[in-house]
């Protein structure tokens, strides 16, 4: 029963981090190349969704349709509320990466003729992606914690079904929290070692890493 | 009709309270060399990347075979495109290697499909005599591959003129002669090309004409022979003596 919930975890997981890529990709872009109106807004944005606890976006999400007679589904809820607090700090990561890349690689990318949206993902999406996975995958861990709070709308997480056992068994209670927990540290465990994989594997070659030199002498 | 390829109009250009360029004028004939120098900071750097607009200038217009390329609705993009610019310190895309470096205009700009544009970038690679590299990154090049391979990139696009921007001035000096071997083969091949150096060898050897710049205007210009020879300003012979002193001016 827990492993089953668990598989909506990782599905809402899933969810609100692709939300949160993408939306955290645009307003980094807005932020470094947006101009004057564009980027004052993805700035605004940005402080927004990380000031607001979760928590409290999750049940405007959740409980603001329903004064207009709308619905939203549970975990339609959980991954704009969530996904959303997560773009603020993606692109927080994002545009630290954006912006360590040399203003020669976006010259060289409009001297060949590339407009600005061509060169942006062309060239500098490209390489600061690739330099976003150490935040990245802090941030992933911190999501990953982050999808219980979908317990509070009624998503059938992990936390909620461990919670479910303890009101039929008492006894069983700890042994169910403890069960959560593992399941947490094995979930996190297996993401951040398969984010260490797609590092390794888009590392560009030739480049020097901090701390490590290919040819093994410091 | 005997227009100009390029020509240059009284170009201003100001950064603050400074005035870096301060109406500078010159024209280029197809298949011409014209090698820029003058004193650091004195506005060699705007001035090329005026003409393709990089920066763009405050004031004055530029025209490449009479399409001015100031205007406010011209294809900027497209005239990109035709203008090859070589930087300083080569800039070549970190994340692709030698051969994607020189196909990516064609594809992404040019629309050129894939193999064609392969076929072309590594045709280009060997005319740099870099067709063994074209699977390597940049970090795995020297800089003198780099600026060879960066000079592909631009080669690729069939530029009507390359603009280069002290190509040989981030090299360690061994490394300086493999690059200026190729420019000066593109010289002789026809290519036009403007260049700020200070390698006097390479301007005695193709330049058509040198153009002195200092504080923001050309003070003189003329061919080399004559600047070197016979100045008519004192500052361009105190500055040419001085160059020639510091990066020789020998052959390579
Ligand atoms: N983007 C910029 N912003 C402010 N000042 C600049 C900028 N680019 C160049 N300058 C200034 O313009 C002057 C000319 O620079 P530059 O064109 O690079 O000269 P050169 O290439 O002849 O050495 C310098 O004083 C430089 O500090
Ligand atoms: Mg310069």
């Amino acid at each position: 029963m827990l492993l089953k919930a668990a598989l909506l975890n990782v599905e809402l997981l899933l969810s609100l981090l692709a939300v949160g890529f993408v939306v955290g990709t645009i307003v980094a872009v807005l932020q470094v190349y947006g101009g004057r109106v564009l980027g004052v807004l993805a700035f605004v944005f940005e402080w927004v969704f990380r000031s607001i606890p979760p928590l409290v976006l999750l049940f405007l999400v959740y409980f603001g349709p329903e004064r207009f007679g709308l619905s939203i589904s549970r975990f339609l809820s959980a991954t704009i509320a969530l996904g959303l607090c997560s773009s603020g700090y993606q692109s927080q990561i994002f545009r630290g990466a954006i912006q360590s890349i040399s203003s020669g690689q976006m010259m060289a990318a409009r001297a060949l003729g590339m407009s600005r949206t061509r060169a942006i993902a062309s060239v500098i999406l490209p390489q600061a992606l690739r330099l976003s996975i150490p935040g990245w995958s802090n941030e992933f861990s911190g999501v990953m914690k982050d999808t219980t709070l979908a317990y509070v709308v009624g998503y059938n997480e992990l936390l909620r079904s461990a919670r479910a056992i303890m009101d039929r068994h008492y006894d069983a209670a700890m042994l169910s929290f403890l069960t959560v927990a593992i399941i947490f540290l094995v979930l996190t465990y297996t993401g951040n070692r398969a984010l260490g994989w797609l590092e390794e594997r888009t590392r560009i070659p030739g480049l020097q890493v901090a701390g490590w030199s290919e040819e093994g002498h410091s | 009709m005997n227009m100009p390829l390029l020509k240059v109009e009284d170009i201003h250009k100001r950064y603050g309270n400074e005035e870096v360029l301060r109406g500078v004028s010159f024209e280029v004939n197809r298949g011409e060399t014209k090698v820029f120098i003058g004193p650091s900071g004195t506005g060699k750097s705007t001035l090329l990347r005026c003409v393709n607009q990089l920066t763009p200038p405050d004031k004055g217009q530029v025209f490449l075979e009479g399409t001015e390329v100031t205007h406010h609705k011209s294809d900027i993009n497209r005239l990109r495109a035709s203008i090859g610019f070589v930087f300083q310190d080569f800039n070549l895309f970190a994340h692709l290697t030698a051969m994607q470096n020189v196909s990516i205009g064609p594809t992404k700009v040019t629309r050129m499909h894939k193999e064609q544009a392969q076929a072309r970038a590594l045709a280009e690679l060997e005319r740099v005599g870099l067709g063994d590299k074209a699977n390597a990154y940049p970090a795995q090049l020297s800089g003198g591959q780099q600026q060879r391979v960066s000079i592909a990139r631009a080669l690729a696009m069939d530029p009507k003129l390359i603009l280069f921007d002290e190509p040989t001035s981030a090299l360690d000096p061994e490394l300086i002669g493999e690059v200026l071997e190729v420019m000066i083969e593109l010289a002789r091949e026809g290519m036009t090309m403007l260049c700020v150096t200070h390698e006097m060898g390479f301007a005695r050897s193709v330049a058509n004409e040198i153009i002195f710049m200092e504080h923001g205007v050309i003070v003189e210009q003329g061919p080399p022979q004559q600047m070197f020879t016979n100045p008519k300003h004192q500052r361009t012979g105190e500055f040419l003596r001085k160059i020639s002193e510091l990066y020789g001016e020998t052959e390579r």
